[in-house]
């Protein structure tokens, strides 16, 4: 199982998790503070492999978060694109940054995705109007850290390097 | 480049998937991929029920099957009553030469333990097509009207809830026979009954059931009791708001109904009310 170049399901596995975590069922007055868990963890993968992660990927994974929340398909899917390839462009810098500058710079890439969302829900007509749309920013902000050691862990029981 | 790409084609899939039905088999497979995880999480809240009805003691197993018997009793004892007056009805609905109701079949579904877009009145159902289940059947419970199957996919479904924003019911006041539309607000505790005149005659406590005119639910399920009317001076319509009656946010087991069509409701009976009076969403003004 594990050849020199790690466990291939790890990764994987991690973005499964991911995904179950945001259709988990949650009590009514915390649906709207769940965490962004799929875009997290992709930020976190393009980040520490830009080479083996791409945006492709990204899109694949924002198309399945699509189909499981019953969006409009396509609309997080272009929304992760985007957080994929700007999380790669920027993996030198943000990489030693002290964790809470990454938090905010999670944040920065969150908004980003959700102002797009945002947008587009706009011109279909659904757009949610109220300020707890962005309740998911300050949650995932929040996590970030714990996320960031988590999967650090993994990367660094199953995957090796950074490449 | 490759993001300009994937960027195109998000917006193309968007623009199809917003504008036309053509997507449903490509929404279907992506969905497929994604049930497995769905089905996972759903999992561990069906084993905990499945545990807990293990737990049950042999005496409150004793004391259900007692009460269930005694309901069962009492349903029966007013199926009886029900049955002759269904006959009733069908004979004078003959007499008057209108057409004869049947009663729809029904298939149980049960609710998925998955949330879905927080700020959309959605479900997850675990009937798909595979089980019959279409877009657009009419979904109820022991209370009234639950919503409507928004899309089917193989193995599973997601339903549009009454409650949300975009649903709008024909349905008609049980009292009056005054006819308006119940349109959802994002809250599973309130609809909106638009277009009622302030002269209406319309009090809260009236029960308000499916008018069958939109032609895809079936005519008289309940579906809401008014809470509030609230009449404005100067205002063209009053203000008047229903609670649904099927606990939209706590229900588990649903029933998805299969209207009967050819001689049933949906088919002729808007023809024969429209003799009287055109449809309640076209003009308001109208007064059985």
């Amino acid at each position: 199982m594990s050849n020199p170049r790690g466990w291939v399901w790890a990764i994987p596995l991690t973005f499964i998790v991911a995904l179950a975590l945001t259709v988990v069922p949650l009590p009514d007055w915390a649906a709207p503070w769940r965490p962004q868990w799929l875009a997290m963890t992709l930020i976190y993968w393009s980040m520490a492999l830009p080479r083996r992660i791409g945006v492709g990927l990204g899109w694949f994974l924002g198309l399945l978060l699509d189909a499981a929340t019953g969006a409009l398909l396509g609309q997080h899917a272009l929304g992760f694109a985007l957080i994929a390839y700007l999380s790669i462009r920027m993996h030198q810098r943000v990489r030693v940054f002290p964790l809470w500058q990454q938090a905010l710079t999670v944040g920065g890439l969150l908004a980003l995705h959700l102002l797009l969302v945002l947008w587009i829900l706009g011109m279909t007509g659904r757009a949610p109007g109220t300020w707890l749309y962005w309740a998911p920013l300050v949650s995932s902000m929040i996590l970030w850290p714990w996320l960031f050691v988590l999967l650090r862990d993994v990367r660094r029981r199953w995957c090796l390097a950074l490449s | 480049m490759r993001l300009a790409l994937l960027a195109l084609v998000s917006i193309g899939l968007m623009w199809a998937d917003h504008r036309h039905q053509h997507l449903q088999e490509f929404r279907s497979t992506v969905a497929m991929l994604v049930y497995p995880v769905q089905a996972g999480v759903n999992l561990p809240v069906q084993a905990g029920a499945w545990v807990l009805e293990q737990l049950r003691s042999h005496q409150t197993l004793v004391e259900d099957n007692r009460r269930l018997r005694e309901e069962h009793l009492h349903l029966n004892a007013l199926m009886l009553r029900f049955e002759a007056l269904e006959e009733e009805n069908a004979r004078l609905r003959e007499l008057l030469d209108t057409s004869v109701r049947l009663r729809d079949p029904l298939m149980a579904a049960e609710i998925m333990a998955v949330d879905l877009d927080p700020f959309r009145q959605q479900l997850v159902i675990n009937r798909g097509r595979v089980h019959g289940a279409y877009p657009g059947q009419p979904l109820i419970n022991a209370q009234g009207v639950v919503g409507q199957v928004l899309e089917s996919h193989p193995l599973h479904s997601i339903v549009l809830l009454i409650s949300d924003p975009s649903h709008a019911l024909p349905v008609l006041v049980n009292r009056t026979g005054l006819r308006t539309l119940a349109v959802g607000t994002g809250n599973p505790q309130l609809l909106e009954l638009r277009y009622i005149p302030p002269a209406e005659d319309i009090e809260p406590g009236d029960i308000i059931s499916t008018s069958g005119l939109g032609g895809r639910f079936p005519a008289d399920y309940p579906v809401a009791q008014v809470t509030r009317v609230e009449r404005i001076p100067g205002e063209s319509f009053a203000r008047v708001e229903a609670r649904p009656l099927a606990r939209l946010d706590r229900s588990r087991e649903v029933l998805l109904l299969r209207p009967v069509n050819g001689n049933g409701d949906a088919t002729e009976r808007p023809a024969e009310i429209e003799a009287e009076a055109p449809a309640a969403e076209s003009t308001p003004e109208d007064r059985p």
